[in-house]
Parts: structure tokens; C-alpha cells; sequence
């Protein structure tokens, strides 16, 4: 097995980049068939980290390893210095209260206005008052744009308010680390950029660490401080690093054919 | 012209052997799927017969139109090429097609993904189908033993979920279910006395027809009739909203977000079919009766005072209670099915349509296995 070809980060943070999330030796299999083995990765507070890939190479199914929505064969994942799949479910649970989750589809609770839907977690985890709590998910919706519609139903509005809404829902314990599984995914390209901004935004305000699962080259380049590449062919991560920096630098065809949309005169270009 | 001419034509292939061990396909006509697909059997034989062919080449001088029929066709017989490990040269195939079959190869073959298509032997499947039955009962008495914590919770005060939640089921499951027990129950009663009327009218005993229905109703057949109307109601229900909730990852955002589903839907929904159902058990003993009363005032002439009386008189309080105590069994599981099985839902619309069956079918299954165990039970303890 070929060790993956690491890109050094191309700007230098400002300061010394402190591990939030470790991932050792990881293995994702059902039953039988290996999905994904010998993932080993590193991702720093504060940065937003892609897990880019081909359909189907197993990045939601990541996601949700991260998650601890499902076991891995094998394999260590750290949050910190909390050992997350060793951890039993109340340690784990109290864990997740520090994430944020944004679902592919956003994922909001139907049967609930999107006040309710930003409101929950904090009527469930902190000690506010209903007035305040309401007050809390009005700004946490104007956040992402969607000031005055706290009483709609998310079957009463578009695919894109629905992805923000479910934003807003997912930064409303101020969370330490952001998973985000497509956030661009079905929003057009002027939508698509304005959530990017937001993303930094919510970075830089709020110093979460960011990991987004995502295809979109623009969001890519635009966003990612750092980054791991998974292959469905060889089953395992095939480069990491910025994933500017590895446009620029990286020997592997295969990444280099994804980086580029698979055109030709830009990899000839880049390997120049 | 001559496209023109050859596209009237249908779709046919010939075969030439030239001198350098090379076999010419010739295509030619129209190639349209709605007119079929030529087998690939011809060109195995053609290289079967003649040896030493090394190289299969085409020739699409005479070919008309041509839609996915003829890139079907050349993949298979690029395939046949392949197994016999003779080379394929595309440069007289059009050039659409070409690029067209490029695309399709971009990405190889999973053969790991393909799961064998083996067909298992009867004893096999059957074998398979009983361990899957059986590993059923474990996952609903898991899912029982999930609930029974989430529950102890809440009676230490410490379970998570919306009150109004717990409210909005009780209602659902309560006052809106009213109307169909009401119908049903009072058609059960009517029955009832019909049956015993037709036989009971022979020996004169006409009067016991208020005994039969008071027993049976409030015995057995309320709580029964109840269940069999809420496993298909409200059962259903649970599991379609939980498979939907599912199938959108709504559970998987309440699961991260530090928010135990159990508590969270399935406590209010259970709990509220655990209330709800001794009421709904009391009102249909009470529809029951009165469609007993309205045959025997009706048809047999007993007026309703003495066979209020005979009913107060058949009814006694430990078939009552009994009655009562199976309706709330009943109702958890209920509850507890369709919860079960909506959780079990796939993640496809019509994986929540299949687990909405399996809700009610599960519910009513063990309704009726829970009523035999009762009633040997009942019986030995002399109730």
C-alpha cells in the first residue's frame, strides 16, 4: 500500500495548529465488505476540513463514523483527548452536545416551525427562559438569512432555506466542531458561494473547528484549509493536505483528475 | 443515399474472415431497441469455428440509425472478445458510439459490490426465514427492555421529551379515535346478541342474550376490538411518521444532538397508547352493551330496564378489571410495535409503506398471542 501523499498547508496559520480531532488507523466495513481502511488523520482547531471523494467512496459514511452514528470495524477516533469510541453512551452523549450537525437533506424535525427546530437544543440543554430561548433562535435563523421566518413549517419553504435553517439549527449550542454533509449540495451557485461566506464566517466568529463532506470543487478551493481525499478503488485516503496547495503539487493522477474536473489541458497545465 | 436506403432496412449482422486472422463484423440497418436486440451466440460460434482469429474488427458502412439497441450489442460483443482474449479494434464503430462506450467504462467493474445472485436451496431459505422470525421476537423484547429504561426515567423525573408532544398523542390516540370505537364497538355488541339471539330464542332463554354480551364485551372482546382498531390506526401511524423521520435523518439530528430518541418519540407515543387504552376498553364495553340492548328491545322484546338489570348482574368486577388490564397490555404492544418498526425502517419510501405493514401485522400478531396467554392464564388463576 502506497503511504498517501501529504501536501503541507500552504498559508501558515498564526499560531501553533492544536489537534481537535484525531483519527487512528480506521476501518469502516459492512459486514464483510471493507469500505474504507487505514484512514489516518489529523484535523487542527479552528480549520475547515474537506473529505472530498467520488460518489459513493464512503465520505456520508465517514461522517457518521465521526458521529458515532455508526461503529467502525477498527480504529481510534480523539476529540481531543476524549477517546470517542471507547467512551460509553453518556460520555459520548455529552460529546455530541458540543457538535453540530448539518444533514445532506437538512434533515429539520417536520412537525416543528423553525423557531421550535433552532429552539430545542436549547430548551433541552441550557437553563433560558422560553422568551429567551425564542429570542436566541431569531438570531441564530437572521444569522443565516432567515429573519421573519421563525413560524413557517420546513415543508413551507425551499430547498435552501431548508440547507440554512438546518445551519442554524446546527450552530445553536455554539458548537465546537461543525459537521457539515453537503452543504451545497442542490443550492445553485450564487446560493452555494453565499453558505460558503457563511461557513468562514461561522469559523472566524465562533473559532469552530469545520468538517465538511463535500464533491463541489469551488467550495473546495474556496473554503478548505486542509483536507483528506478518499478513493472507492483502493478503499482508503490517497492524499491530504490544502487542497489549493494540492492542485498545485500533487503526483497522484487520480487526484489530479478530480481536482480538475477530469480536464485534460488543466492537468497537462498543472504538470507542467 | 445510402444511409437513406439502409435505414429502411433492419437491423442485421454478417460476419467476414479476412486473410490477416482477423474477423470483419458488418452492421448494418436500423438499430432501435423497440425492434429487439440480435444475440451474441452468432459471433461466439463464428469464433468457434474458424481458429487462429486474433482480432475483431467492425464495419458500419451500410448502418442506418441506431440508438442504445447497437451499443448494447457491440458491449457484448467486446465482452465475448474479452473472455476469449481476442483484441477488439473500434475505429470502424462511429465515433458516438465510441465515446459512448468509453464513458461507460470510466469506472471499472465493482466486482465486490455485485452481491451473488445464488439461488438458495428451499431448506436454505426456510432455514433463514425461521432464524429471521426468531431473531424478530429478540429485537422487540430488546426494544421492550430500551423502553422499560427510558420509562424508569421518566419516573425519576430525568427523561427528555416535550410535554406537549406527550399531549398531542394522548389526544390522537384518545379523543380522535373515539368515533371508529364507537361504530365498531357497537356493531361487535349487535352482533354478539344476534348470534346468541337466533339460538338462545329456542329454548326461551332470550333474556341471557344481556349476559352473553355483558361478559363477552367486557371480558374480551372490547379490549380485543380496541387493539385490532389501534394497532391499524394508531400502530400504523407511528411507524409512517418514525420510517419518515427516518428516512429524512431527523432521528440521526436528535441521535447527535445529544437527544435519546427513545425518550424523545417513543416514550410520549407509548405512553400515551398505555393511558389511553383502558379508556377506550371501558367505552366500547359500554358501545357493546348498547348494541346488545338495542337487538333485545328491538327484536326480543326485553324491555331495556331488565336487561340493564341482567347485564349489571352477568358483569363482575375481576372480568371487568381483567378486561381493563389486557387493553392497557394491549396498547404497549401496540406502541411498542409500531415504534419498533418504524425504527427498522429503511431508508426508501417504500421501505416506510413496508414497515407501516409490518407495524400492524406484528401488533395485531401478538395482541392475539398475549389474549391466548391470558386466557389460560385467567383460567388457572380463577378469574
Amino acid at each position: 500500500m502506497s503511504e498517501p501523499d501529504t501536501v503541507d498547508s500552504a498559508q501558515p496559520p498564526a499560531r501553533r495548529p492544536q489537534p481537535h480531532i484525531i483519527v487512528r488507523d480506521l476501518t469502516i466495513a459492512y459486514g464483510d465488505f471493507v469500505l474504507m481502511r487505514g484512514l489516518n488523520f489529523v484535523v487542527n482547531r479552528g480549520e475547515v476540513f474537506i473529505v472530498m471523494g467520488g460518489s459513493g467512496c464512503g465520505k456520508s459514511t465517514l461522517l457518521r463514523v465521526l458521529l458515532g452514528l455508526k461503529e467502525p470495524a477498527t480504529g481510534e477516533i480523539f476529540y481531543g483527548d476524549f477517546n470517542f469510541i471507547r467512551a460509553d453512551s453518556e460520555a459520548r452523549e455529552r460529546q455530541l452536545r458540543r457538535f453540530g450537525v448539518l444533514y445532506q437533506g437538512g434533515a429539520l424535525w417536520s412537525s416543528m416551525t423553525l423557531a421550535e427546530n433552532v429552539g430545542l437544543p436549547l430548551g433541552e440543554f441550557t437553563d433560558l427562559s422560553s422568551a429567551e430561548i425564542r429570542e436566541v433562535a431569531s438570531l441564530k435563523l437572521s444569522l443565516v438569512g432567515l429573519k421573519g421566518f421563525e413560524d413557517y413549517y420546513p415543508s413551507q419553504i425551499s430547498g435552501g432555506m431548508q440547507k440554512r435553517a438546518g445551519l442554524a439549527r446546527a450552530i445553536a449550542l455554539d458548537p465546537e466542531v461543525l459537521f457539515l454533509d453537503e452543504p451545497s449540495a442542490g443550492l445553485d451557485p450564487i446560493t452555494s458561494r453565499l453558505l460558503d461566506e457563511l461557513i468562514l464566517e461561522i469559523r472566524d466568529t465562533l473559532g469552530a473547528t469545520i468538517v465538511v463532506v463535500t464533491h463541489e470543487l469551488a467550495s473546495i478551493f474556496a473554503i478548505g484549509d486542509n483536507s483528506v481525499f478518499l478513493d472507492a478503488d483502493s478503499h482508503t485516503m490517497i492524499a491530504g493536505g490544502n487542497p489549493r496547495a494540492m492542485l498545485e503539487k500533487t503526483a497522484d493522477p487520480r487526484v489530479r483528475r478530480f481536482l480538475t474536473r477530469g480536464d485534460q489541458s488543466e492537468q497537462d497545465r498543472a504538470s507542467r | 443515399m445510402r444511409a437513406e436506403h439502409a435505414s429502411a432496412e433492419p437491423a442485421a449482422v454478417a460476419f467476414e474472415r479476412t486473410d490477416d486472422a482477423a474477423l470483419i463484423v458488418r452492421l448494418s440497418g436500423q438499430w432501435r431497441m423497440r425492434h429487439g436486440l440480435p444475440s451474441g451466440d452468432l459471433l461466439t460460434r463464428e469464433l468457434m469455428r474458424s481458429t487462429g482469429i486474433r482480432r475483431v474488427a467492425f464495419d458500419t458502412s451500410q448502418l442506418g440509425a441506431w440508438d442504445s439497441a447497437l451499443v448494447v450489442f457491440v458491449t457484448r460483443i467486446i465482452e465475448i472478445c474479452r473472455t476469449r482474449k481476442v483484441n477488439e479494434d473500434r475505429a470502424g464503430l462511429p465515433a458516438g458510439l465510441q465515446r459512448m462506450l468509453e464513458l461507460a467504462e470510466a469506472v471499472p467493474d465493482k466486482k465486490e459490490a455485485r452481491v451473488s445472485a445464488i439461488r438458495a436451496s428451499i431448506a436454505e431459505r426456510v432455514g433463514r426465514a425461521s432464524l429471521e422470525y426468531f431473531g424478530g421476537v429478540t429485537d422487540f423484547i430488546d426494544f421492550l427492555g430500551a423502553f422499560a429504561i427510558a420509562l424508569g426515567r421518566l419516573v425519576t423525573g430525568r427523561a427528555r421529551f416535550r410535554r406537549i408532544d406527550l399531549v398531542i398523542e394522548i389526544q390522537d390516540c384518545g379523543a380522535r379515535a373515539f368515533g371508529i370505537v364507537t361504530l365498531i364497538s357497537f356493531l361487535v355488541g349487535v352482533i354478539l346478541a344476534f348470534m346468541g339471539a337466533v339460538q338462545l330464542q329456542q329454548f326461551g332463554a332470550s333474556i341471557y342474550v344481556a349476559d352473553l354480551v355483558a361478559i363477552g364485551m367486557v371480558r374480551d372482546m372490547g379490549a380485543m376490538m380496541t387493539a385490532i382498531i389501534m394497532a391499524g390506526r394508531t400502530g400504523a401511524a407511528f411507524a409512517a411518521q418514525l420510517g419518515t423521520m427516518k428516512v429524512t435523518q431527523e432521528i440521526d439530528a436528535l441521535t447527535t444532538m445529544g437527544l435519546d430518541p427513545m425518550q424523545f418519540l417513543v416514550l410520549p407515543r407509548v405512553l400515551a397508547l398505555i393511558l389511553m387504552m383502558p379508556l377506550l376498553c371501558v367505552y366500547s364495553d359500554l358501545m357493546g352493551i348498547m348494541g346488545g340492548a338495542a337487538v333485545g328491545a328491538g327484536m326480543l322484546n326485553i324491555s331495556l330496564t331488565s336487561y340493564m338489570r341482567e347485564t349489571t348482574a352477568a358483569i363482575q368486577l375481576g372480568g371487568a378489571f381483567g378486561g381493563i388490564f389486557k387493553a392497557t397490555v394491549y396498547g404497549a404492544i401496540i406502541g411498542i410495535a409500531g415504534c419498533l418498526r418504524g425504527f427498522q425502517c429503511g431508508s426508501s419510501s417504500s421501505a416506510v409503506g413496508e414497515a407501516t405493514t409490518s407495524a400492524v401485522v406484528t401488533g395485531i400478531v401478538y395482541v392475539v398471542v398475549a389474549c391466548g396467554i391470558f386466557a389460560v392464564l385467567f383460567h388457572i388463576l380463577g378469574l
